[in-house]
């Protein structure tokens, strides 16, 4: 492939792989067969580049394969899924988004259609088929997402970009290193913990605090006694993604390479040991809420990472029979195929019928999309209190579930810990 | 005037020399950086509103998104990437990141640049041979 006997666009994607093969000093290329990668050019600097003549060619070559020469991209080799895009074109106008660059949006879905990139459109694919196994080799892009199939699944990848994951696409190749080894998936450090963690919103706070002790490290957390779920241990990593920067880790007796605290470390001895309690607690949540000052929400946003169905029944219970506040917007993201089954149960007209929307694609921080006007957010999600502030320069409240549908239906914060 | 010369491996080859920017705090690509004026973003980083377009930047490595490689790949290609990058811990993040962002970067230091790098030094980064040349903007 490296020769070019399979075409200049490949040959520019296994340059690129032995460039960042050799920055890592990665000792060899492994093979992958599933690539998680994002090619869309919804974003405001690509849009440039799609509306040129030569269209999503030209996008895919510089920001997929570092190529500043044009070169057409022939179909995707291994099995590649999209992940978030820009905004969601059912509801681009609410989003703020003008008609021609739905059209882009368009476009990209019919280039994705013509490699052969299948349009999960979603930070979360595990939520939506894409459920690699144990020991898989993957080349997935999507901090959240990378923790989640790592820690949780067993599978193996690294956090990849856009263009090791695009190079990936169109080869099947990506370098073996980091979390692809064994010896790099063992604990560094334990994490004791003296308070219960029993709802989502608390596995974010442990996960926010998790993050930045250990920063980049492999964090053990021992406890047996704690009940994770699939909301609990996506709003868990994606959260110590956020404050740090987390790729896997260990919860003895749930993940699957911890079933006890010696094998979660190996030969590993524990670098440091950090005690989670009431005073963390508080300090972290916090340091969450450390942007927010007005009582008054005008939007909340549900659905960082994107929400299962089973968040979307639950968000549906509190919101049922309610209405949002006339100062305030309730948005709520999921990847298109769940929103599928939510029109069909009703969830969807639920949520419509409280005057929130239930949306695809992408997210608030991501896709910079937000009503107009919004100064006060509230949301569930670490991740999103993270980034929301830095990003969009809005404040944000972090919360419960519940305490964020109370703040939409009321328009006024009155979350805290309890 | 006294120089400092710093060893260690190659990232990207090339020669730059300019000013430092050096900050003790990770980076964030994606939500953490400005792309088009180079300007950092985090709310809590020490280099809030200040820009490394230009400059040499020195720091202890990535964290936070995978758009890590994709925002400095913008920023190179808006003019406001560093000129070159110094940083100690390696992942794929910084890797891709410093691959596309096509300016020399090294790693793997026989001394902590972090402790030996200010702010304002003027430093001449050579990738293909690891070597990093400081010149100290204050005499001790």
């Amino acid at each position: 492939m490296f020769d070019g006997k399979e075409g200049p666009a490949i040959q520019k994607a296994m340059d690129l792989l032995v460039r960042y093969g050799e920055a890592l000093d990665a000792e060899r290329l492994a093979d992958t067969n599933n690539v998680a990668g994002t090619i869309g050019a919804t974003m405001p600097f690509l849009r440039s580049y799609a509306a040129g003549e030569q269209g999503f060619d030209a996008v895919f070559s510089e920001f997929s394969l570092d190529s500043g020469e044009v070169l057409a991209i022939p179909p995707v080799k291994v099995f590649s899924s999209h992940l978030q895009q820009g905004f969601d074109p059912a509801h681009a106008e609410q989003q703020g988004i003008a008609p021609e660059v739905v059209k882009i949006y368009k476009k990209g879905g019919d280039y994705c259609a013509k490699l052969g990139v299948q349009p999960l459109n979603t930070c979360a694919p595990y939520l939506v088929g894409n459920l690699p196994v144990k020991g898989e080799i993957c080349a997935w892009m999507e901090s959240s997402a990378v923790i989640y199939i790592n820690s949780v699944l067993g599978a193996r990848t690294n956090a990849e970009g856009r263009e090791s994951a695009g190079a990936a696409m169109l080869t099947g190749k990506i370098p073996y290193w980091g979390y692809h080894i064994d010896e790099n998936r063992l604990g560094t450090h334990l994490i004791e913990l003296d308070v219960d963690i029993d709802s989502v919103s608390e596995w974010g706070l442990l996960g926010y605090y998790i993050g930045e002790m250990v920063q980049e490290q492999v964090p053990v957390v021992n406890s047996t006694r704690q009940i994770g779920n699939l909301a609990r241990l996506k709003h868990f990593g994606a959260a110590a993604a956020s404050s740090g920067g987390v790729e896997m880790y260990h919860i003895v007796g749930l993940t699957p390479e911890a079933p006890t605290v010696e094998a979660a470390f190996g030969r590993n001895k524990p670098v440091a040991t950090f005690r989670y309690g009431p005073a963390e607690r508080k300090r972290i949540y916090q340091s969450l809420n450390s942007t927010a000052n007005d009582t008054q929400v005008d939007f909340v946003m549900l659905g960082c990472p994107h929400y299962s169905i089973e968040q979307i029944w639950e968000a549906g219970r509190l919101l049922e029979g309610k209405h949002i506040h006339e100062n305030s917007n309730l948005w709520i993201f999921t990847p298109r195929a769940i929103k599928q089954m939510a029109d069909q149960n009703g969830l969807t007209k639920i949520i419509e019928d409280a005057g929130a929307f239930l949306m695809t694609d992408t997210c608030s921080a991501l896709g910079r999309v937000l009503p107009k006007g919004v100064k006060v957010a509230a949301v569930d999600s670490a991740k999103q209190a993270h980034y929301l502030p830095a990003i969009m320069g809005i404040q944000a409240w972090f919360g419960t579930t519940a305490d964020c549908v109370q703040a939409a239906v009321t328009g006024r914060w009155n979350g805290g810990l309890k | 005037m006294t120089t400092i010369i710093l060893h260690g491996r190659k990232v990207v080859g090339g020669c730059a020399e300019g000013e430092a920017l050096v900050t003790k705090d990770r980076i964030s690509g994606w939500g953490g950086i400005d792309p088009l004026t180079g300007t950092i973003i985090e709310t809590r980083h020490e280099l809030r509103g200040q820009s490394f377009k230009g400059k040499v930047l020195v720091f202890p490595g990535a964290k936070g998104s995978s758009g890590w490689s994709g925002q400095f790949h913008i920023a190179r290609l808006a003019g406001a990437a560093p000129i070159a990058m110094v940083f100690n811990e390696m992942t794929t993040k910084i890797a891709l990141g410093a691959v596309v962002t096509h300016a020399p970067a090294i790693t793997g230091f026989d001394r902590d640049p972090l402790e030996i790098i200010e702010t304002g030094d003027w430093v001449k980064v050579d990738g293909d041979t690891g070597i990093v040349e400081i010149t100290k903007k204050h005499k001790d």
